[in-house]
């Protein structure tokens, strides 16, 4: 029979990471975020845990766990706050992970410590101003000239790409053509400060405010040809197999959302009187927070399950597209009962409420919108045009 | 530098804690168990003076068996092993016999130049067993130090009291407790989690340390509960409104209750 308790380890992991989040998160992440401030303090204590490090093996640096180890610390860590649970997310399943799979043993060697330590961030270039959900639209290049890469293009809406300690940006760029006439993409290791690459100022976002998003372009930019991460040609499909992963750790991130949308409720209701009654004795708010529970047992279901096809080695791309959606769905759904359930106050951004409805949207945007989702999950069941 | 820690397993502080009718003994069953948080202190410390000075971390614990779970806590945030007495003989057990027991368990470590413990545990409060461990391993003790250093063969601390600050020095080995100022515990890493599960922890009975269960316990203990009774809840008090003279009116109740 099918078992989704949590190993011992597993669970002293989320004990710990629920225990920060409570205890270093909570008390400060308002005021970050009230001034959209990325919390660098928050992110080296995040470092030092080793939570940079969760999926990685020791000899790089990592904590010789898993990625289901990664999505149990993003769904505790959303659970308080969501923008230190992308930074984390990004910078570990877009940012290292590309590297740890398909770079050179040098590129791992130079990067994967320093990432694992959360002393330095990775970020992940694929969207473009034009380009999103048809990433195979993107227009930015790289020609080699000699030994060098020279990147000419723009990224937009990139996690993680203008911090203090971004150390790189990996970006998809146009390489040439293949002989089917299509677009060949590879991928390019740009480290951050190398000339002819300039990051634009953060962009004033709806959620996420403590996380950092920015456009970047790349005019004449430079790198060494040894730059190449992974195949040439084969930067596309990298990508693809990535952001399957990555869906598994956003489900993670709005399960957390989801559960912490019930934690803040089921405190309230206890408290807040109306008519002579708290709020928590009235059925309508009953159901509403059931319905909330339905919600989030069944994405953190559908996550645990899609993180164990994944580390089995089994196809797994139709339970992460369906985690990822169901997740995001539970997020946004949560979030908008819970700040009904707290009235006025909830609309107040100095309740974590608040901020768990700006925070919700961009889970059903980011990483693949809802409808590619669906799109995927269409198409593995062989429906197509 | 062998550093042996004292760790305890106690009530979490938000959790209600009660006394069980039985025996007027704290019911550890009702509550949830944690790692006493000055404690996590004391093992932070062992581990900074062990990556400056080398030498291996034990910690020590005297509990039931769920107290495995301090112990683990423990061991994952970098000990590296654990000596964990548990029998049901200890049940009850007052702070001499407490001190007697780990004495004894400290003696099974070999070369121990510090022993490093909590100021005083956030359930019995009693504060005294670093002092009366001292004094049965004939060790001098440096109690409620906000800062340990160790030179050579001498640890220096910084004591901090409600008087002042005094500058202590001691030969090692010594007994140092601490108080929650001396530093900020991590958090431990998954590696350490998963380390701490291949960590050896041996499980000591009262009758492997050569003690007489008659010394320890609720029988051996010098002084027993006859009566326990829960804090009155606090009365609603009197409200003064400020219309201009607030503070004379506070004045005239405080001179009223015979306080000023
Ligand atoms: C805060 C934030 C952080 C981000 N971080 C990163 C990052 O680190 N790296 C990165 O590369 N990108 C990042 N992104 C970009 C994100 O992945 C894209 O915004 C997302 O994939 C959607 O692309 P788009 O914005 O171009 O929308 P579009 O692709 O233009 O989509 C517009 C709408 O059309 C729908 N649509 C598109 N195609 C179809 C279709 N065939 N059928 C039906 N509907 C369709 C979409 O679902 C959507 O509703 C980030 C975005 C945000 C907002």
């Amino acid at each position: 029979m099918l078992d989704f308790r949590l190993d011992e380890e597993y669970e002293s992991l989320r004990k710990t990471v629920q225990e920060f989040a409570q205890e270093e998160v909570a008390p400060v992440i308002g005021d970050f975020y009230e001034r959209n401030e990325f919390p660098y303090e928050i992110v080296a204590k995040m470092g030092r845990m080793g939570l940079f490090g969760l999926p990685f093996p020791e000899e790089y640096g990592g904590m010789g766990g898993d990625y289901f180890a990664l999505c149990l610390a993003l769904e505790e860590l959303a659970r308080v706050d969501s923008s230190v649970a992308i930074t984390l997310e990004a910078g570990v399943s877009l940012g290292a992970v590309p590297l740890f799979r398909f770079g050179s043993e040098e590129q791992k060697r130079e990067w994967l410590p320093r990432l694992c330590a959360g002393e330095q961030l990775g970020a992940f270039g694929l969207t473009e101003p034009g380009s999103g959900s048809d990433a195979s639209g993107l227009r930015t290049t790289a020609r080699l000239d000699g030994d060098e890469w020279v990147v000419n293009g723009t990224k937009a809406f990139i996690t993680n790409s203008g911090t203090d300690i971004t150390g790189l940006v990996t970006v998809a760029a146009v390489t040439g053509q293949r002989e089917d006439g299509r677009k060949e993409i590879s991928a390019i290791l740009v480290p951050s400060g190398t000339p002819g690459f300039t990051v634009s100022k953060k962009y004033s976002k709806v959620g996420w405010n403590a996380s950092d998003t920015r456009e970047l372009s790349f005019e004449d930019c430079r790198v060494p040809a040894a730059n190449l991460v992974g195949q040439r040609g084969r930067g596309y499909a990298q990508f693809l197999q990535t952001l399957d992963e990555g869906r598994v750790a956003i489900a993670a991130l709005g399960v957390g959302l989801a559960q912490g949308c019930i934690d803040e409720c089921l405190r309230y209701v206890g408290e807040r009187e109306a008519f002579g009654h708290k709020i928590g004795e009235y059925q309508a708010i009953q159901f509403k927070i059931a319905d909330m529970e339905v919600r989030t047992h069944l994405a953190r279901l559908a996550y645990y399950e899609a993180a164990g096809r994944m580390l089995r080695g089994e196809p797994f791309k139709r339970e992460a597209a369906i985690a990822k959606l169901v997740s995001s769905e539970a997020a946004m759904d949560n979030a908008r009962e819970a700040t009904q359930i707290f009235g006025g106050y909830g609309f107040m951004n100095e309740y974590p409420v608040g901020r768990f409805y700006r925070d919700a949207k961009i889970l059903e945007i980011g990483e693949g919108t809802s409808e590619v989702q669906r799109m995927l999950i269409a198409r593995e069941l062989g429906l197509g045009r | 530098m062998n550093i042996v820690v004292l760790v305890k397993q106690v009530p979490d502080t938000w959790s209600e804690r009660k006394l069980t009718d039985a025996d007027h003994t704290l019911d550890r069953e009702s509550a949830d168990a944690v790692l006493d948080e000055i404690n996590e202190r004391a093992v932070e410390e062992a581990l900074k003076l062990q990556e400056a000075h080398g030498g291996e971390v034990t910690v020590l614990a005297m509990g039931p068996d769920r107290a495995t779970e301090a112990i683990r806590k423990a061991l994952s945030m970098g000990a590296d092993k654990a000596i964990h007495v548990s029998d049901a003989a200890l049940h009850g057990s007052d702070v001499l016999a407490t001190a007697k027991v780990l004495a004894k368990a400290i003696g099974t470590v070999e070369g121990v130049d510090l022993v490093i413990a909590g100021n005083e545990a956030t359930d019995g409060r009693a504060g005294a067993i670093p002092a009366i461990l001292a004094e049965l391993l004939g060790l001098p003790q440096v109690t409620q130090v906000r800062k340990v250093e160790i030179d050579g063969t001498t640890v220096k601390a910084e004591r901090e009291t409600e008087e002042g600050v005094a500058f202590l020095e001691a030969t090692l080995p010594a007994v140092v407790s601490v108080t929650e100022k001396i530093n900020e515990p991590r958090y431990p890493s998954f590696k350490g989690i998963m380390a701490a599960k291949k960590k050896k922890v041996d499980t000591l009975s009262v009758a492997d340390l050569g003690l007489d269960p008659a010394e320890v316990g609720l029988t051996g203990a010098w002084s027993s509960v006859l009566e326990a009774a829960p804090k009155p809840p606090r009365s609603a008090g009197q409200r003064v409104e400020d219309d201009g003279n607030g503070g004379a009116q506070i004045a005239e109740y405080l001179v009223g209750q015979k306080l000023i």
